[in-house]
């Protein structure tokens, strides 16, 4: 992963020195061809979506979107902002995100930061327990037993604390921690008169800003998606986050009409709702999908820092 | 005399020195036992207490007696599992869906990232990486949404394309036996992109005097793809196979439970979504025999990944522990 940047220098010097044969042009002719392709079987849908979400309801309806939006319009996002339920989803949401991925970090932090330490007494049980729990788990029905004892169900908290550390995260921390804050560090601090707890504050955590940028996005990118938890503990509307909301109209398509007898008004319904679909997905997807490029070397690095560790 | 003194000076000297080494050393750990007494305390409650509470699959579970309470009824639930009509069902459709997803999917991400690797236009390649890698951030919910809304018999864009090529318009997800293709071609639509991250990695570890050796022996692009780049990631491709067919009983509930509907439930009902049905939606939840069907899952996922596990520490000297 670090050669990366030294190959890519390299390149230009193998592929610039020798002119191109006629059955090297040939083969990458269709190799282009072919990220060409998949780049326009990934992108047509979202172009689709995108499109249609700017269109006229009736042009949804009838199908006419192809490419472009037919017959411009706002309305579907009209009925986006318009929609309580979803305004309050995504507000939910936002407070979901934001703090979940706050006491994700904290806690992550705090479990990886002891466990890199090289003479941490018990270090090793304690990295076996938290391992084991990544390949086995008494089960939904169990947590959903402790968390009903604890009286978190139908609460915010469900969402925040039940799953406040992922091992796998927690791991990738510990590496970085293992790796980038040297104990030679640790105990020139402690000479130095600094114990543990100052020493995370004031010396690990600005050293380890990419760290916790991957962490966060991760943790947020998960928060941001989750639908599993709020399904399952959450009975309350006032509660429920974007995704929850999404599926009622996504999926299960509650605003049909199916009440409506008359024909152009039935299609101009459906029309509409199809519309609001359509807006919906791109107003759901839209902030990570429009922050990726600014961060997508952090994504990328977690991405890798995972894998090699997993 | 002297030297015995000074024998004995050093001796206690060190002594003194070990012990307050010892003392600092027990103080700074129990620093970071304070530091680590939050997760630890959440992953007891959290990760260990439900694996105590498992034991319900083996009792008849009544809430008011507890879960000690209750009668010990040994294998009765798990019986009753392996002996109901949706036991095979629910372990067909899960192998079919994960064995067909493993086996079309896996070799997708390789292709496109030997492609990725071949291309000489550093824009182009950039840009195909940006827009593929953005489906992975497309929550399930909004994924099984766009699927449909796309394989929707009205207004969805492919049966206007069957409808426009002469084909009559279906409507794919009452069919129970479309539901594993859609499940897995919009996995690969999805995942494609962003699982070649760690091919592209590998790739760049391929020492470019590999390839300029080939240039110089007269090998051209294809050639050098075919004999340098593909064993160069063959490493790669070999632990990533065995592991991720350690999980192929280990399929994720959302997906399928939000594709599910009553018409392709011969299809789509998987283990997941088969447990939260018995546990916690129909009328007569059972608890215990939801924990069964459960537990039985938890374990044969534990054996699978052992066994896979192992195999990778054979093969390439990689494991997960």
């Amino acid at each position: 992963m670090i050669k990366l940047t030294q190959n890519s220098y390299k390149k230009p010097i193998i592929n610039n020195h020798l002119k191109l044969s006629a059955v090297d042009r040939f083969f990458l002719i269709i190799n282009d061809l072919l990220l060409l392709t998949a780049l326009l079987v990934v992108l047509y849908p979202i172009i689709y979506i995108v499109s249609s979400s700017f269109s006229s309801p009736t042009a949804v309806s009838s199908g006419r979107v192809v490419l472009f939006p037919v017959g411009f319009s706002l309305k579907g996002y009209k009925a986006v902002f318009e929609h309580k339920l979803i305004v309050s989803g995504y507000t939910n949401t936002i407070f979901y995100t934001f703090f979940g991925t706050l006491v994700n970090l904290v806690m992550t932090i705090l479990a990886a930061y002891p466990l890199s330490r090289k003479n941490m007494p018990g270090k090793k049980i304690i990295v076996v327990l938290f391992s084991f729990t990544m390949i086995f788990s008494g089960g939904l029905i169990p947590s959903y037993m402790l968390n009903s004892n604890l009286g978190l169900i139908n609460t915010r908290l469900v969402l925040m604390i039940p799953n406040a550390i992922s091992v796998f995260n927690m791991i990738i921390a510990r590496t970085f921690f293992e790796s980038d804050i040297p104990e030679e560090l640790v105990e020139a601090a402690q000479i130095d008169g600094c114990d543990h707890m100052r020493f995370l504050f004031k010396v690990v955590l600005p050293l380890s800003k990419p760290i916790l940028a991957v962490l966060a996005l991760y943790y947020a990118v998960g928060h941001w998606n989750a639908y599993f938890d709020a399904f399952i503990y959450l009975s309350k509307k006032e509660f429920f986050p974007l995704q929850i909301i999404l599926r009622e109209i996504l999926v299960l398509n509650t605003i049909k009409q199916t009440l409506i007898v008359d024909p152009v008004l039935a299609a101009a319904r459906q029309g509409m709702s199809d519309l609001l679909k359509y807006s919906l997905i791109v107003v759901s997807s839209v902030p990570f999908i429009a922050i990726y490029p600014f961060v997508s070397k952090y994504f990328i690095k977690g991405a890798l820092v995972g894998a090699i560790k997993g | 005399m002297d030297t015995q003194k000074k024998y004995m000076h050093m001796y206690l000297h060190n002594r003194v020195k070990k012990w307050s080494s010892i003392r600092k050393n027990i103080k700074l750990s129990y620093q970071l036992y304070i530091i680590i007494a939050l997760p630890l305390a959440w992953l007891f409650i959290f990760r260990y207490i439900p694996m105590y509470g498992v034991q319900i699959a083996f009792r008849n579970f009544k809430a008011n007696k507890g879960i000690l309470g209750s009668d010990w009824i040994g294998l009765t639930n798990f019986i009753k599992f392996f002996n109901s009509y949706n036991f095979s069902r629910v372990i067909r459709n899960t192998l079919i869906i994960s064995i067909y997803d493993l086996l079309v999917g896996f070799p997708f991400p390789i292709i496109l990232a030997l492609a990725l690797n071949n291309t000489r236009h550093a824009r182009f390649k950039k840009t195909v990486q940006m827009v593929t890698y953005m489906p992975h951030f497309i929550s399930m919910v909004v994924m099984v949404g766009m699927i449909l809304q796309f394989l929707s018999p009205k207004i969805g864009f492919i049966n206007q394309m069957i409808s426009m090529f002469g084909g009559t318009k279906k409507d794919f997800l009452a069919d129970p036996k479309y539901f594993s293709s859609i499940y897995v071609w919009s996995d690969i639509w999805q995942g494609c992109g962003w699982a070649t991250i760690i091919y592209l990695a590998a790739l760049s570890g391929i020492s470019p005097e590999m390839h300029e050796a080939a240039i110089i022996d007269g090998a051209n692009r294809f050639q050098r793809m075919l004999y340098i780049d593909v064993p160069g990631i063959v490493p790669t491709i070999t632990i990533l196979l065995i592991m991720n067919s350690g999980y192929i009983m280990n399929v994720g509930f959302e997906k399928a439970f939000l594709l599910q509907n009553n018409l392709n439930l011969d299809a789509s009902e998987i283990i997941s979504t088969y447990t939260y049905k018995m546990g916690l939606a129909s009328a007569g939840a059972d608890f215990s025999y939801a924990s069964a069907i459960g537990l039985f899952n938890s374990v044969v996922n534990v054996i699978l990944i052992t066994i896979v596990n192992f195999l990778a520490k054979k093969t390439s000297q990689t494991s997960l522990w």
